[in-house]
């Protein structure tokens, strides 16, 4: 049986205006307790070594092997069903091999040097301008 | 609310951070605050290019935590009107200041040998830049930087190229490529401080104070800036869009304002651009319009067949005013090459225009000679400005060494002061859209077309008397140091109504009635006011260019009487606010 699975996915990154608006959505995401800034965002917008070039956005990809869970020395990030990866945040003790260790430098060191990454719930692709990000169903 | 302020010593390569909530809580942050701190800090008879200068970068509390607050206001004393230096950029640096938690960043003194600043949190790293120093090509410049530090998307690096290096009285401070802190000279300050780069990283975050109402708040202002029309101009064709209809009006200053109507107009229009140019929009940190333009050059190499270089340059209404039809350039390839030599030394792109124009007439009118420009300026020839430009940075003549200091100071040196376009001894901006204009930028307190919007006012209302046309401008300048010390974009003018203001500051703790605000916008002004003329402003000493008399306008020939009432009107504001 083919599984599916809701994932946040790039539609068109050449359209990508370098806004960040992405990653304050992604720090207010939680009702409960919304961040104003950025310091928990779990994505980021780049410019392409100067905007000269353009810009782009930075999140996880949902790895199927995904190497940031292997290097963690206390199980703090785990698989999340449907791809991606869950932090238990309690668990963490700030080592930053995940953020070494993901090949796209999608995990991101938060003040106080736990983690931040993208759990692909899609509030963020809802304020994207541009139409550069997208809530989809994958198969998975 | 954030109030920390940072202060950085270069003269003693040390720093503090400071707690600052009684100015925050009184001020705002932006403008307010920042006029405070240079009260306190800088003493206001010092000489703008000596170490005793100081600079001020302030932002605001809706920064980072709503959109289209996405800039930052310095303050300094200008080294090319020797009064108060004021200039806003966008960018990253407030939402990379903001994220590194700070209300304010102060720099003062001056280091004894070229460096840059990284400030990284609450850090603050002093790095050799004797490399540095001396590449002119602000974009190198931030390039070397960006590939050295960390921090890639969270940073703001400003920087200076050849012309702040060169104490050119204009030069700029850019960031993020194509964004600048570009009038009065903020360049040259960080030249004479031997600061090529202020890098900043930021990461943080802080809670709302009513959680609820904050995503509320901010999903209304974000509907209000993408669906309503409230940023419409700037979304579509951007400020460009301006050229043709001023030209219609017989308002855009043409060929050192010997007239408004230009022939190239259309050549160099918003839409021409749009149709034939653009390449690529970005957009500063927190902003979904993504207003900046920018064009596409393929330049062929000069004696290589099929190699070809393609540069990207950024475009606005004023930068196609002051390069384009100011000097008569009706070629958009030539105005693209200006603009980008502009910017790769790092100069107001106003005030290079401004002072190109007039050195144009004065050399055609005899007053100066070839051996002083070494090159013949002629109005339309964009070859002759490019080689100017390099003039007024490499100052290879005693008249280039003068120029770059201005076109005040210029007419003052070689006469010709009628057609010397500059109020307050900064360049004209451009609209000759009426008495709403130029009394603007006479009276305004960075004598900027942004100050009490007159060329909007000349565009909206006709037969004002005098004094209606200052309270007007008087009041939407007050205004204006609200929106400036919150700090939000002036193109989001029409989403930050004094409602929405009043409605954003609840769930960040803060209640305050649009009264208060409009009172509060009073008292930041006065503020000013009070600063300027601590550093010498007088009203008395304000130079109307007789150019702007003889050319038609909008509203037809200007009068002087009707100026020099407004100038009387306004003496006895002055007088009664200090």
């Amino acid at each position: 049986m083919v599984k599916v699975a809701k994932r946040l996915v790039i539609k068109d990154v050449e359209k990508c205006v370098g806004c960040g608006i992405c990653m304050y959505a992604c720090a207010r995401k939680n009702a409960k307790k919304p961040e104003i800034g950025m310091d928990s965002s779990g994505i980021l917008a780049v410019s392409l070594s100067g905007f000269e070039r353009g810009a782009t956005v930075i999140f996880c990809r949902a790895c199927t092997e995904p190497p940031c869970i292997q290097v963690c020395p206390t199980n703090a990030l785990k698989p999340k069903k449907g791809g991606g990866v869950l932090l238990r945040e309690d668990e963490c003790i700030a080592c930053e091999n995940c953020v070494d260790a993901c090949t796209i430098g999608a995990i991101f060191r938060r003040r106080n040097g736990k983690p931040a990454v993208c759990i692909h719930c899609g509030y963020c692709a809802k304020y994207c301008p541009h139409g550069v990000l997208g809530f989809e169903e994958v198969k998975v | 609310m954030r109030s920390k302020v940072l202060t950085i010593d270069l003269s003693r390569y040390k720093y503090e951070i400071e707690d600052r909530s009684d100015l925050f809580d009184e001020w705002i942050g932006g403008v307010g605050v920042g006029i405070q701190l240079l009260k306190e800090e800088l003493d206001p008879k010092s000489d703008p290019l000596s170490e005793e200068n100081v600079i001020v970068f302030a932002t605001g509390p809706f920064t980072p935590a709503y959109p289209l607050a996405s800039k930052t206001v310095a303050l300094f004393k200008s080294p090319l009107t020797g009064n108060l230096g004021e200039s806003h950029a966008g960018g990253r640096t407030a939402t990379s200041i903001a994220n590194a938690g700070y209300g304010a960043i102060v720099i003062k003194g001056a280091s004894k040998k070229p460096v840059y600043i990284v400030v990284e949190n609450d850090k603050v790293h002093f790095r050799d830049a004797r490399v540095l120093w001396g590449i002119e090509d602000s974009l190198i410049v931030g390039r070397i930087i960006a590939e050295r530090e960390k921090g890639r998307g969270i940073r703001t690096v400003m920087r200076i190229g050849g012309g702040g290096e060169r104490y050119v009285r204009y030069a700029c401070v850019t960031t993020e490529t194509y964004r600048h802190f570009g009038r009065l000279g903020l360049g040259a300050v960080f030249g004479s401080k031997n600061l090529k780069a202020l890098v900043v990283i930021g990461r943080g975050g802080s809670v709302p104070a009513d959680k609820k109402s904050y995503r509320e708040v901010y999903d209304k202002i974000y509907r209000i800036a993408t669906e309503s029309d409230a940023m419409k101009k700037y979304h579509l064709i951007g400020t460009a869009v301006n050229v043709l209809p001023l030209n219609e009006l017989r308002s855009l200053p043409t060929k050192n304002l010997k007239s408004t109507k230009f022939e190239g107009a259309e050549e160099i229009s918003g839409e021409a651009f749009a149709a034939q140019n653009l390449g690529r929009r970005i957009a500063c940190n927190h902003c979904p319009t993504a207003c900046i333009h920018i064009a596409v050059l393929r330049e062929p190499y000069e004696h290589e067949k099929y190699f070809y270089k393609t540069i990207m340059i950024s475009y606005d209404y004023e930068l196609i005013y002051a390069l384009g039809s100011m000097l008569g350039i009706s070629s958009r390839e030539g105005l693209l090459k200006l603009i980008h030599r502009v910017e790769y030394y790092a100069l107001d792109a106003i005030s290079t225009g401004v002072c190109l124009a007039w050195a144009t007439e004065a050399l055609e009118r005899g007053i100066i000679s070839e051996e002083d420009t070494l090159i013949r300026l002629q109005f339309g020839d964009h070859n002759a400005y490019l080689k100017a430009i390099d003039y007024l940075v490499k100052q290879p003549t005693e008249f280039y060494e003068i120029l770059a200091q201005g076109v005040e100071k210029a007419s003052q040196v070689y006469g010709g002061d009628d057609f010397a376009l500059a109020f307050g001894g900064n360049e004209m901006p451009g609209y000759h859209t009426g008495y709403g204009a130029h009394i603007g930028h006479l009276i305004g307190l960075r004598h900027s077309h942004l100050d009490g919007a007159g060329y909007s006012i000349d565009q909206k209302v006709k037969d004002l008397s005098p004094k209606e046309l200052v309270d007007k401008l008087l009041k939407e300048e007050k205004w204006r140091q609200i929106l400036s010390s919150l700090v939000v974009c002036f193109f989001a003018r029409g989403v930050y109504t004094p409602q929405i203001v009043v409605e954003a500051f609840k769930p960040l703790g803060v209640e305050i009635t649009e009264d208060e605000l409009l009172k509060l916008g009073e008292k930041i002004y006065a503020e000013k006011l009070r600063l300027k003329r601590k550093m010498g402003f007088n009203i008395k000493s304000l130079r109307i260019p007789k150019r702007i008399l003889e050319t038609e306008t909008l509203h037809g020939k200007l009068s002087k009487e009707y100026i020099d009432e407004a100038l009387r009107y306004y003496g006895v504001i002055v007088k009664k606010l200090s």
